[in-house]
């Protein structure tokens, strides 16, 4: 008995370990894009704990809970990890998983490079917190970076950030976009030469045109930041001067170089939200998507407006009248794309037979909270206005409206939605809408308030407060709300564990929906498709079911 | 809301308050944007949400409508140009004013982390508490900042007055206020400086004009010191004297000419101590000069080691200089 | 079950190679990185508080621009032979551009030691050393990067490796060689030219 039991141990265990291997080396899209997403929601556990410290901290005036330096470390890490090892990994995971399967392709274009863009930034994510251990350094001085996530020169300079905490985090954020441009060709390459026969870039579906706008955006908005990361690494180390005000170098020149990447990439993190929400929305209110050459015109817009339009985070430099009329007016000409969008998104619902399942249960607060994102912005663009608010609580708000409101929920729809198609199994509708509605109150709570300090004067950073500001109340109330957000995340987190062996089975198709990724079985084989499919139109499954009335009659 | 001291509406200078008006109309236009666009939405779930009683066939496909898209391109189109023409204007109401001949000068150094404040037109040296005197809308006296960095960036802000402006290394920056009416405003750096950066307050006391004159008076270098008779007093200055005080701190009158730290000279005419870490009292400045990181950890300034006897005597000092 | 999606399976459906679209990409993402280095140069001309200015250190390279410009023609005539097939020619025209491409980092190479030892110019000099040896550095380390590829396939084909299937790849590594010579022109326009 004994030594049977020793030898099913055993081979369980080489059984784990074998498994270990094909994950690690994979290069199958599908394997890469669940990796890219467990990972991210690694680090959003990360990142959110950081968030609830920092609220914690906030919750009351002249709270000593946290340290100044670590305060400044805990903003530092939960704004790098959120942007570059959550927003990223989470768009390019769900971009690696489903641009294949929805053009009718087998693999990317380049599935090796897939793998090492993968490891790429997976290593990034590690060097990010391995300075927590290794930055101490010849100066004992910090063990991990504080220098906020848009690290303004010269606070990165050697003299005022002593160790190497900034050097893990340039290299972190250097990997990482080494990581983001291999995806991002990846992510071009594939769907221009890998589609299925019929599939001409008129029939693409809206997520496939989506990603290839995000990928030009990641292609010439995160070099930059590369560049600004060797100059910034020169300075440290070969005591080079770009970023030296004392040799005649410019601060603001890295301000510059900074938000020529920083604007592209709060769209490059918007974008897939905006994706996820025109294939989710068309499906649950069971009409085709509302003017689909429009939304793709207004994408590409958006990428075009996105890249003159940095400056705007910078009205408060000192900059001539001209350069902020300038930016300003650039801004303000996104609204006009950015309405078409939530337009188009009404429109589709119009007339239709609105399903009110979790995925578009988020979808809707989805439209909302991008609706006050844009309008916010709207405010932000206003120059003596923005002189107002930019640096406050205001601004924090509202880009947690674009990072969180928007991309965030859009997310968790594409969780809801995609779910049965990789693992096969549905998840669980009734927890489902628990975490809807605890996020949502949660939400607004934090957020929607948060604007307030801000028009009351509340700069952002600041490890504490004084009292008599009229900022008490409000803190208490956006910690509050923190804690209902994190109370949502734990109810998503249960349902993805439970159902991924108690779900309902899902079978192929389980929304009725129309792209390809629902005609191949849940979870797909590892060639995706047995036969390459040919497509007429861009809903090639509502052809399949309706071949009485079928899209391409119309298009 | 009413227990705000820093609300941005709440102005009582030009550009603030300008901009306060303008804050106010686009609020007006984006919330109005905001009930349509949010309306249809929730008309669009309600009313076409699928009801317990749906046959199961599909609803009509409809894949866009030209005069729609249109209607809601040109629509945008206009309300931006609105946004734009307006705020152009406010701008160049706030950025192209020149400076009057009257106007009082203001070099503002940002340090991590306190304000040093200069008036070279009056010759006066000061830290972290901006005296100005009150502007007549109708012969206005307003005052003009330069603002100048020792070190990183930092904003000045102060949402009474005006919306913010960097200070930034190796770079001048200028803004202007113009207050109304007199009082104390508050306000503090907006722009992350490293560890002490929410300690790092500014107050603004706008006077009456011969109210702001006698502090002026009150306030000139190289008034000389009132010779004490204590001994408490001349053994405190030894100390300050005598101790790496002075490497950093200036006092008028003493070999202390330090420019790394506040300008101690009027030290007693302030409220506040580390840049609005602590009120000012014999108590705070003990326990400041014992560890300054107990009230501000993080501070460049350091415990000097000195022993209780050595610290009263220069609070006594320090006491003096009024 | 997917078969009926299937219509009519379209004839003459193309697409274009996935090779020569990542390079494309590739090439573009590149070209964002210079454009800040550039900017940061051109920026920063003449803002240096102290020596030596491009002026007193700077002159020419004439000899390395012709070097590397003319080593894009031997790789056009390289591909252009290998489409063909022929394969002796293809080494010889290959091997030239190889030798071409060292020759420049020599002069480069050559330059620096000079800008070092008699100019006294490092990086850490003033914000003309910055500037310029990060950006004409950066555009060495793509010649260097250049090289070894080009050195790694006159090597496959010395060994017989090479074949005319292979075209496709050996164009697209052409492409980088051509962008590597294209910023080479901007280099050396903004560095020796304007900046002088």
């Amino acid at each position: 008995m004994t030594g049977e039991a020793a030898v099913t141990t055993r081979e369980v265990e080489a059984r784990f370990w074998q498994r270990l291997h094909e994950w690690i080396v994979t290069v199958d899209h599908k394997r890469l894009g669940v990796m890219y997403v467990l990972y991210a929601l690694l680090f959003l556990l990360i990142g959110g704990s950081e968030a609830l410290l920092i609220r914690l901290q906030l919750v009351a005036p002249h709270n000593t809970l946290l340290a100044p330096q670590t305060f400044n470390r805990l903003f530092t890490l939960h704004g790098t990890t959120m942007v570059f090892f959550v927003g990223m990994p989470l768009i390019f995971g769900f971009a690696n998983y489903l641009v294949p399967l929805m053009i009718g392709a087998r693999d990317m274009a380049f599935p090796r490079l897939n793998a090492f863009s993968f490891w790429m930034s997976a290593f990034a994510g590690l060097l990010l917190y391995f300075s927590f251990l290794g930055a101490e350094g010849l100066y004992g001085a910090g063990s991990a970076p504080d220098v906020g996530w848009f690290a303004y020169a010269p606070l990165t300079s050697r003299a005022f950030s002593r160790g190497h905490s900034t050097d893990y985090w340039i290299l972190s954020i250097f990997l990482s976009g080494v990581g983001s441009i291999g995806t991002a060709v990846n992510i071009i390459t594939t769907v221009l030469s890998r589609r299925c026969p019929g599939m001409t870039l008129g029939k693409l579906p809206l997520l496939c045109w989506f990603y290839v706008v995000d990928s030009v955006l990641v292609l010439v908005g995160v070099p930059p930041l590369a560049a600004a990361q060797l100059m910034l690494l020169a300075d440290r180390f070969l005591g080079a001067h770009f970023f030296d005000t004392q040799a005649g170098g410019s601060a603001v020149l890295w301000q510059h170089f900074f938000w020529i990447f920083g604007h592209p990439e709060v769209y490059i993190l918007m974008i897939p939200g905006w994706a996820f929400a025109s294939e989710i929305i068309p499906v649950f209110s069971r009409k085709a998507i509302f003017g689909y050459p429009v939304l793709v015109g207004a994408v590409i817009a958006i990428g075009f407006v996105s890249l003159s339009v940095w400056a705007h985070h910078m009205f408060a430099v000192g900059m001539s009248m001209t350069a902020n009329t300038f930016f300003m007016v650039a801004t303000l000409l996104v609204g006009i794309p950015t309405g078409i969008k939530i337009f188009n998104w009404i429109g589709t619902m119009w007339g239709g037979k609105i399903r009110l399942a979790t995925p578009m249960l988020f979808c809707i607060a989805f439209i909302g909270q991008f609706l006050i994102a844009g309008l916010t912005g709207i405010m932000l663009a206003a120059v003596p206005f923005n002189w107002q608010l930019t640096d406050s609580t205001f601004v924090v708000a509202h880009f947690h409206f674009m990072l969180v409101g928007s991309l965030l929920f859009t997310v968790f729809a594409a969780f809801y939605y995609w779910f049965p198609k990789v693992t096969g199994r549905m998840l669980d509708e009734k927890l489902g809408k628990l975490h809807f509605w605890l996020f949502l109150v949660g939400f607004h709570l934090t957020f929607t308030v948060m604007h307030i300090p801000g028009l009351l004067g509340m700069p952002r950073r600041i490890y504490t407060y004084e009292p008599g500001r009229g900022w008490e109340t409000l803190n208490l109330v956006i910690t509050i709300g923190a804690f209902f957000q994190a109370a949502g995340v734990a109810c998503f987190l249960v349902n993805l564990v439970r159902s991924l062996h108690k779900g309902k089975l899902a079978g192929p198709d389980p929304w009725d929906a129309w792209t390809l990724e629902w005609s191949t079985s849940s979870p797909p084989p590892e060639y995706n498709f047995a036969v390459v499919p040919t497509v007429r139109s861009r809903r090639p499954l509502w052809d399949l079911k309706h071949p009485e009335d079928p899209d391409w009659v119309y298009e | 809301m009413g227990d705000a001291p820093a609300n941005i509406f709440a102005a009582v200078s030009a550009p603030a308050s300008r901009t306060s008006e303008l804050s106010l109309f686009v609020l007006a236009v984006t919330g109005a944007i905001f009930f349509v666009v949010f309306g249809l939405t929730i008309v669009a779930v309600v009313r076409f949400r699928r009801r317990d009683t749906d046959d199961g066939r599909e609803p009509p496909q409809v894949y866009g409508s030209n005069q729609l898209e249109t209607a809601w391109t040109v629509v945008p189109v206009l309300i931006v140009l609105v946004l734009a023409l307006t705020t152009a204007r406010v701008i160049q109401s706030i950025q192209g004013v020149t400076r009057p001949a009257n106007a009082i000068d203001v070099i503002v150094i940002g340090h991590q982390w306190w304000w040093e404040l200069r008036y070279p037109g009056l010759g006066i040296v000061t830290a972290n508490e901006l005296h100005v005197p009150v502007s007549d809308p109708l012969a206005p006296t307003p005052t003009w900042l330069t603002l100048l960095s020792a070190d990183v960036a930092h904003s000045f802000w102060v949402p009474r007055l005006a919306g913010k402006t960097d200070l930034i290394p190796n770079r001048v920056n200028h803004m202007w206020i113009a207050p109304t009416a007199p009082g104390v405003y508050v306000g503090q750096c907006a722009e992350y400086c490293g560890t002490q950066h929410a300690k790092m307050l500014l107050r603004v006391y706008v006077h009456p004009r011969d109210e702001f004159e006698r502090w002026a008076q009150a306030q000139r270098q190289g008034d000389p010191q009132v010779p004490s008779e204590l001994d408490a007093v001349v053994a405190g200055r030894r100390v300050f004297e005598s101790n790496a005080c002075i490497n950093c701190h200036s006092v008028a009158g003493t070999v202390g000419n330090g420019r790394y730290g506040p300008d101690l000279t009027h030290l007693m005419s302030r409220a506040t101590l580390a840049a609005g870490a602590a009120p000012l009292s014999p108590e705070t400045l003990r326990a400041w000069i014992r560890d300054p990181n107990g009230i501000k950890p993080g501070a460049h300034m350091p415990a000097m080691k000195l022993t209780e006897q050595q610290i009263d005597q220069l609070v006594q000092f320090l006491l003096t200089l009024h | 079950m997917n078969q009926a999606a299937v219509v009519a399976g379209e004839a003459g459906w193309e697409l274009p190679s996935r090779n020569r679209v990542g390079m494309v990409c590739f090439i573009v993402a590149e070209s964002a990185m210079f454009v800040i280095f550039v900017v940061a140069y051109l920026f920063y001309l003449g803002k240096s508080p102290y020596g030596p200015t491009p002026e007193q250190a700077l002159s020419l390279p004439v000899a390395n621009t012709i070097c590397l410009l003319s080593s894009s023609g031997t790789i056009a005539w390289a591909v252009r032979a290998l489409r063909r097939g022929r394969l002796a020619t293809f080494a010889v025209a290959w091997g030239a551009t190889a030798a071409l491409g060292a020759l420049f980092l020599a002069g480069t190479g050559r330059e620096w030691a000079r800008l070092v030892h008699h100019e006294r110019l490092t990086p850490a000099t003033n914000l003309f050393g910055t500037t310029y040896y990060s950006l004409v550095g950066l555009h060495a380390f793509h010649v260097t990067v250049g090289l070894v590829l080009l050195t790694t396939v006159l090597m496959l084909t010395l060994f017989g490796k090479l074949h005319r299937r292979y075209t496709e790849h050996v164009e697209v590594l052409a492409l980088y060689w051509h962008f590597v010579d294209c910023v080479w022109i901007v280099v050396f326009s903004v560095v020796y030219v304007i900046g002088r």
